[in-house]
């Protein structure tokens, strides 16, 4: 399945990038955020939560459909 | 009490003294309200390691962050008495000495503004996905965060 992985504030500095798709079986949150920092190793000391759909999920949280998967560092609004 | 569908509560840049006078100008006709409370969040200069901030560069989950907005909204409704609310927020520059946040909410009576503005600020820093820049005289930068 197709995930659509995407990267505010410094984490989209850290990557470089806004947005990506990517390629997964079934696999929790922590799963992928583990494949996410294999690939940027920038990610691994940075402070984040993991949206899908726009709802905050915690790490055990079971991937299994085609979400949209937001990293987000710490809030900084007002 | 008014309820309303997600709207788009970012605007591009500061909030301007306009804007906001303009705002309370069109609450003449509300003639039920007696207490309106307004939030004005500022951007600092701070002092960072020798460095002083000279703007904050705004991005957001937009999408995300205005179903929060919504639910904030939706949930200072429910708990307090209030007639109407409005927030606008930042998206972009910002300069030090600019509003990046307009929170304005009104009531018949005092009290309850005073309680509610409060809950509605705290509720925006804690849970809505909007990140900052704080941009330095030199052009470098770090990621500002909430506590």
């Amino acid at each position: 399945m197709q995930l659509t992985i995407k990267y505010f504030g410094m984490l989209a500095e850290a990557t470089t990038i806004n947005e990506e798709y990517l390629q997964t079986e079934v696999c929790s949150v922590s799963q992928l955020v583990k494949k996410l920092k294999n690939q940027y190793p920038k990610l691994d000391n940075a402070d984040f939560k993991v949206a899908i759909d726009q709802q905050l999920v915690d790490q055990n949280h079971i991937i299994n459909s085609e979400v949209e998967v937001a990293l987000l560092p710490p809030f900084a609004g007002g | 009490m008014e309820k309303k569908k997600p709207k788009n509560v970012f605007v591009q840049g500061p909030i301007s003294s306009e804007f906001i006078g303009t705002s309370i100008a069109k609450h003449q006709t509300k003639t039920s309200i007696g207490a309106h409370n307004i939030f004005l969040g500022q951007v600092r200069a701070d002092e960072i390691d020798g460095k002083i901030v000279t703007a904050i560069d705004y991005t957001a989950y937009e999408e995300m962050a205005n179903q929060k907005f919504h639910e904030i909204r939706e949930a200072t409704f429910e708990k307090f008495d209030l007639t109407c609310m409005h927030i606008y927020h930042s998206l972009g520059t910002v300069k030090a000495g600019e509003i990046c946040l307009f929170v304005f909410v009104s009531s018949p009576r005092r009290k309850v503004v005073f309680k509610a503005l409060e809950y509605v600020v705290e509720a925006i820093k804690a849970d809505v996905p909007v990140f900052g820049k704080e941009i330095f005289e030199d052009q470098t930068h770090q990621w500002k965060q909430n506590n």
